[in-house]
């Protein structure tokens, strides 16, 4: 994790390429499965099958594409699970989320990587991850149809439906988030973000990072800012 | 059948004894079930195990295996007890007022004249009394001590309602429920039908258990009416076919019998076979004898058949022996006395008493020939199938030869039900390979045959070289052919002797009835019960008209049914002795004051007069047997005899094992089991899933019943500790077997003389060709014993041991 | 096969009741268990005239076989030995088991695939292998335990009530084969009148609680038994008492399904609304700035740790 000033930016390491790719290996994963579990949902989209080239299909692949999740998803929490572990902090966070809806994040503590909504999304995902690769399993009936009783399937279905509901709003908040705090996109992109967007949505975690160090990459100095400058 | 299928229908009791109607004729069931749904009719089924058919039946009651004939008699006692016989038609239609000869008795399960060295009878003892004028002696009021009805009386004493159970293990109370209920068909209005098949006729007393059932339903007045009868369900679709053309080695077709190396000349043979009437005025159909026979000989020899050679009766065969049935061929096959054998349509390997000897004696023959549409276990006897027919190919010598046949759906012809109903029948299909029909492959040989006897000459030509062979095909006989020739046609045209000008029978023509046929050669006829089949107005046979008038289950206009398209045989029973019905809604035929008529074909002569002609003119009395004279080799009336493998003593003589006139030869009296080493009682059966050893080569009926198993109690499965579906080892002093266990609540233990039976139940599909699992039939359990008449085997009743097993792989 | 919608009463996984015009008369296969020797013709016949190939299997101590429905097995009988403590007799019930036919199949509500499932006008639910999409939803939808997923084409199938056969005026086959009568086809009415006759014959012979089963939490089926013990069903190889769809499908395919779809769509449209009317969350220059100085600090720390 760098601090790099560059000609025009500073920008701070967010996401190594390794955690991009597990990171939208996941969301795609999501993406279609939410697709096809939509399609075998609910008759008005059962249309979307025919992206995956028929209805036979969608049912023979949407249980595969939950083990790519899971098993993305596993390397993903292994990644990201020491910087989620809930603080104070976050439960203060959490209790000002008007005013991060509102834009006003300047009178909230300082937040370190992850925010308390989005360690919510992490444990929720988690969570329900879990719970739908479990049913998904006992609705499995090509593989399972056999070991677990009706009753039990009957009951994984509806669990399974619930929690993909469930997921499925998660995962609109996660992705409404990452739009509507701009600047957020470029850290699965790029794997950076900008220094202002970390010092607005992450100051604790831009401390600890200009700490380690600062790379300089800048040709001409830069005209140093004095400590006059107005505030903007 | 006396009646017919459809009859059934008609019936307010059923009872099936000795059969399992629902499991081995479910088609046939369904007029059971007609006559329960429709007219409220009961159903009885005695068995030892819970059967399909006592899964809809309205009581049901156990009975050990091979004691029916006590049952019987048990309840004939009651039914006198208490007075619950028809009595007017047993004095007037049984012979029960006959005076029986002195000198006649029973004693220690022994009849007078039993000589212990031949296992056999002297006979001269039962028969009637005759008057001077050669007519039997009667007494009308029954008292006389010897009447057959006293003798009955006393013959039946023994078999009370304990002893029934102590013999039977039917308990007492359910034993005198069935009686009550069959007693009260003793009422004119109300009538018991008798279903029974292999469960009677597979003992070694099973004509005498068919006997014991026909005289409780005389006793009841059941014969002859609607809705009774004594109705044998026959176990092929043709089997009843194969009796009626004589397929049996001491007949002929048509209930005719071959001559006795003692009878060598017609006349002879003729003089034994006369009927006179026992009876004044009486119908003894009998003596139309030779009418019969010289018709057949007219169609087997045509024109060689002559007046003068005796109709070639020369060229038949002669018997040294009762007869040569499968048992005795087998067992002269076994001392190596036998070359050849044609096995046509027969499985003996399977179907017949004891694997082990019958697989001995084809290794002894120099050639087999065996024609059947399915590759049969006989065809590869010799082949070394590990446990299942554990053979040295290397060590047999015999060849095989394997003829591929049609089977039914690809032939055309007629079969002839259990209810004597010819159905012609077409083909459904084109035979596959190379199958050919039987008579094609027959007609093959015989012309052959007879071109090196041509050729060659030989010992005995004449036969060979004089048989009619009239077909358009010399090489392959058509069916319309021989159906023809069975029915009967005129050989020489017959003119009216009064006036000659008149025609009675033209040369050519099929005739109608075997009342044309005659004596002098100008008829000839190949079975004369099948005369009325194919007549001038074509195929009776082929008739489909589902018209029933009055709903009487006759169908007289479908197919016809043998004798005259009659379909219930003694029907002149139906009506009391002045022709009136006994009961008026169940009226067959009625004698109108000149005539009988009626809805069927009245079995008497239609003008006969109702109080002189008695109802069953195929007896010299005109009455019914209930004392049956010498015509039983064991005894003029049934009496219980144990199995001759029982797992109890016979209470009544303890010292007798078996029927005492009952075939067994000498080394097979030795091959038999007692009950220390082989305690369980078995019996062996068919399965509804199944038809013989033949569709476990269908995929489906594989399917529907895979793999041999036997079935036991619930309380043998815990005393032996065998699980339900675990494989059990099944033995008896002739061979074991290895089988699933099914395990029952529907096979319970009886108790008899005191002592626990155990009954142990061995279906019969399994062998070692098919589509099924490889299993085993219970022939290699079976002992090689035969009835006393007609030496059928003792399938039903024998002892075996029952294990737990690994089962045959690790065995 | 073409799906005019015409011939059918219900189609899965549509949002429409078709029109159900051709609804002249509701077909029903009556099973009288009382003249039943399970004989196993029905079984036979089913196997030949649907042209399908089971496997030959092994004898497990039962005479029931196959052991149970499979996808080549449409229909079977089940065997049950039963000792009747009141008669004091053995009953050994049989009974021909197999698709219902239910008037409110829950195979059908439970299908995702458009069209797999279908009801005729006649009441006969059938299956398009066409459409059948191999989910096993049906599997859970049903209340007897009928649909089989063949693993080799991962279709699911069923007794179709020969509706080959039957739409050209034929019984079923199994109808057609049985011996004894036990099994009768024809107009639902007629097969209730013929019932009834049965069931007055049956109780003249002590089968007090003889009756019908044509279990209303189902609407009523299409196929119908007469039972000696109609006031227990179960014993017959547990047959269910009161069948009706499971609660739990009942939810998952009626709230969950409409709760869902609403749940979601709210989501989306708040943060529709969100994004249109609040203030945007960018990154100022001043933060900007500020986080140059930030960085400065921090990397001043840094250094001197």
């Amino acid at each position: 994790m760098v601090v790099r000033r560059e000609e025009e930016r500073t920008t701070v390491d967010r996401y190594s390429g390794r955690v991009r790719v597990n990171h939208w290996v996941t969301a795609i994963s999501l993406i279609l499965l939410a697709i096809s579990g939509a399609a075998l949902f609910h008759p008005s989209l059962f249309f979307l099958s025919s992206l995956f080239g028929s209805g036979s299909n969608t049912r023979m692949l949407h249980p595969w594409i939950g083990v790519v999740l899971l098993a993305s998803f596993a390397i993903l929490f292994i990644q990201m699970v020491r910087h989620n572990f809930w603080t104070k902090a976050d439960t203060h966070w959490m209790r000002h989320i008007g005013d991060v809806m509102s834009g006003h994040e300047e009178n909230l503590p300082e937040v370190g990587k992850y925010n308390g909504g989005q360690k919510i999304i992490f444990w929720l995902m988690t969570l329900l991850i879990l719970v739908l690769f479990a049913t998904g399993i006992v609705i499995w009936y090509e593989y399972f149809g056999t070991t677990f009783t009706i009753e039990q399937q009957r009951f994984g279905h509806i669990l399974h439906a619930l929690a993909a509901i469930a997921m499925l709003l998660v995962v609109i908040v996660h992705i409404y988030a990452a739009f509507y705090v701009r600047g957020t996109l470029n850290a699965m992109t790029e794997g950076k973000v900008t220094g202002g967007w970390a010092f607005r949505h992450h100051r604790l975690w831009l401390r600890r990072e200009a700490r380690k160090g600062v790379i300089d990459e800048r040709q001409v100095p830069p005209r140093r800012l004095g400590p006059n400058a107005p505030a903007e | 059948m006396t009646n017919s299928w459809t009859d059934i229908k008609n019936t307010d009791l059923v009872i099936i004894m000795g059969g399992n109607a629902a499991e081995a004729h479910p088609c046939g069931f369904k007029w059971v079930t007609e006559a329960k749904a429709q007219r409220g009719a009961k159903l009885i089924v005695v068995d030892p195990r819970f059967t399909r058919s006592a899964s809809v039946a309205d009581f049901y009651a156990p009975i050990r295996q091979g004691t029916d004939i006590a049952f019987l008699l048990g309840a004939m006692k009651y039914c006198i007890d208490n007075d619950k016989i028809q009595h007017d038609y047993v004095r007037a239609f049984t012979n029960a007022p006959y005076i029986v000869k002195e000198g006649f008795g029973y004693q220690d399960g022994l009849f007078t004249g039993y000589d212990e060295a031949k296992r056999d009878y002297d006979r001269s003892s039962w028969e009637y009394e005759l008057g001077p004028d050669g007519y039997v002696q009667v007494d009308e009021t029954l008292q006389h001590p010897r009447s057959v009805y006293q003798l009955l009386k006393k013959h039946i004493a023994a078999y009370t309602p304990e002893m029934v159970e102590r013999i039977c293990g039917t308990p007492k109370d359910k034993f005198l429920a069935i009686c009550k209920m069959i007693s009260e068909c003793s009422a004119r209005d109300k009538t018991m039908t008798s279903m029974y098949a292999l469960g009677w006729t597979q003992h070694s007393k099973g004509s005498q258990n068919i006997r014991s059932m026909a005289m409780l339903q005389l006793l009841l007045g059941n014969i002859g009416v609607r809705g009774g009868g004594m109705n044998a369900l026959r176990g092929h679709s043709n089997i009843q076919g194969l009796t009626d053309i004589g397929l049996m080695s001491n007949l002929i077709p048509g209930y005719l019998t071959l001559g006795t190396d003692r009878e060598v000349d017609f006349q002879t043979y003729m003089s034994t076979r006369g009927f006179k009437p026992l009876r004044p005025n009486q119908t003894s159909y009998w003596q139309n004898y030779k009418k019969f026979m010289v018709s057949f000989l007219k169609s087997m020899w045509g024109k060689a058949a002559t007046p003068e050679n005796d109709f070639a009766y020369q060229w038949l065969p002669k018997l040294d022996v009762p007869g040569y049935d499968m048992l005795r061929y087998f067992d002269m096959m076994h001392q190596g006395k036998v070359n050849g054998y044609f096995c046509q349509g027969f499985n003996p390997l399977l179907s017949l008493s004891n694997r082990g000897k019958v697989s001995a004696s084809l290794s002894k023959l120099k050639f087999l020939v065996v024609m059947d549409p399915l590759q049969t276990e006989t065809a590869r006897f010799w082949k070394d199938e590990g446990v299942h027919n554990d053979v040295k190919p290397e060590a047999i010598q015999t060849e095989v030869f394997e003829l591929p046949t049609t089977c039914f759906a690809e032939d055309e012809g007629s079969l002839v039900n259990s209810g004597r109903w010819l159905q012609w029948h077409w083909p459904g299909q084109e035979p596959p390979g190379e199958a050919k029909a039987d008579t094609w492959i027959m007609a093959q040989i015989f012309q052959r045959m007879r071109a090196l006897y041509e050729k060659e000459g030989g010992a005995f030509p004449d036969p060979i070289l004089n048989l009619h062979w009239p077909y358009r095909l010399p090489d392959d006989p058509q069916p319309d052919e021989m159906a023809k020739e069975m029915n009967g046609y005129v050989v020489s045209t017959v003119t009216d002797p009064v006036d000659p000008t008149k025609i009675v029978l033209e040369k050519g023509k099929q005739i109608d009835t075997f009342g044309q046929l005659r004596d002098d050669g100008s008829t000839a006829c190949g079975c004369w019960i099948y005369s009325g089949s194919w007549t001038e107005r074509g195929n009776m046979m082929a008739r489909r008209d589902t018209s029933d008038p009055a709903n009487t289950g006759a169908y007289a206009n479908w197919a016809f049914s043998w004798p005259a398209n009659r379909r219930i045989l003694y029907n002149r029973a139906s009506a009391d002795i002045d022709g009136k019905p006994w009961d008026p809604k169940r009226k067959l035929i009625e004698w109108n004051g000149t005539a009988w008529t009626g809805y069927d074909v009245p079995d008497i002569a239609p003008t006969a007069k109702p109080q002189d002609v008695g109802p069953f003119i195929m007896n010299p009395e005109g009455t019914a047997r209930l004392f049956s004279r010498a015509m039983m080799k064991d005894g003029p009336f049934p009496a219980h005899y144990e199995p001759f493998e029982s797992p109890v003593a016979n209470v009544l003589a303890p010292k007798i094992r078996g029927n005492p006139a009952a075939r067994i030869f000498k080394d097979d009296l030795a091959a038999l089991g007692t009950s220390d080493k082989f305690p369980y009682a078995a019996t062996s059966y068919r399965l509804t899933e199944h038809f013989h050893y033949w569709t476990k080569h269908v995929w489906v009926n594989a399917v529907l019943q895979p793999e041999f198993f036997v079935e036991i109690s619930e309380q043998l499965a815990a005393e032996k500790n065998i699980q339900k579906g675990g494989w059990v080892k099944v033995s008896s002093a002739r061979g074991a077997v290895y089988a699933k266990a099914v395990v029952t609540k529907r096979i319970k233990p009886m108790i008899c003389d005191g002592k626990t039976v155990h009954v142990v139940g061995i279906p019969l599909h399994w062998g070692f060709t098919g589509a099924a699992r490889k299993g085993f039939g219970p022939n290699s359990l079976t002992p090689f014993v035969g009835d006393a008449n007609i030496e059928t085997p003792e399938f039903k009743a024998f002892l075996v041991n029952v294990e737990p097993s690994n089962g045959p792989a690790t065995s | 096969m073409g799906l005019q919608s015409q011939d059918f009463a219900r189609i899965s996984a549509t949002n429409f009741r078709p029109p159900d015009v051709r609804h002249d008369f509701e077909v029903a296969k009556l099973i009288d268990v009382s003249k039943c020797i399970g004989c196993k013709a029905c079984q036979a016949a089913c196997l030949e005239w649907n042209n399908l190939r089971e496997e030959i299997g092994i004898n497990r101590g039962v005479y029931d076989n196959p052991h149970d429905l499979t996808p080549n097995t449409w229909t079977l009988m089940r065997f049950t030995e039963w000792e009747n403590q009141e008669s004091g007799n053995l009953e050994w019930l049989i009974r021909k088991d197999g698709c219902m036919h239910c008037a409110d199949p829950g195979c059908l509500k439970a299908c995702p695939s458009p069209g797999a499932i279908v009801q005729y006008n006649n009441g006969i639910v059938d299956f398009v292998s066409e459409h059948c999409i191999g989910c096993g939803y049906c599997v859970k939808g049903c209340p007897f335990n009928i649909p089989r997923i063949s693993q080799a084409d991962h279709k699911a199938y069923k007794c179709t009530l020969c509706s080959d056969r039957v739409s050209v005026g034929q019984a079923p086959a199994c109808a057609k084969a049985c011996p004894t009568g036990a099994i009768v086809f024809g107009t639902k009415q007629a097969m209730l009148d013929h019932a009834q006759g049965r069931i007055t014959d049956l109780k003249s012979r002590g089968f007090k609680n003889a009756g019908i089963y044509d279990p209303p939490g189902v609407g009523g089926t299409h196929v119908m038994y007469v039972l000696h013990h109609a006031d227990r069903p179960q014993l017959y190889a547990n047959l269910p008492e009161n069948p009706r769809i499971s609660q739990v499908v009942e939810l998952w395919k009626g709230l969950t399904k409409y709760a869902g779809m609403a749940a979601v769509g709210f989501a989306a449209a708040f943060a529709f609304v969100h994004a249109t009317i609040a203030r945007r969350n960018d990154v100022s220059r001043a933060e900007d700035r500020e986080a140059e100085h930030l960085i400065d600090e921090e990397a001043e720390r840094g250094r001197q740790a």
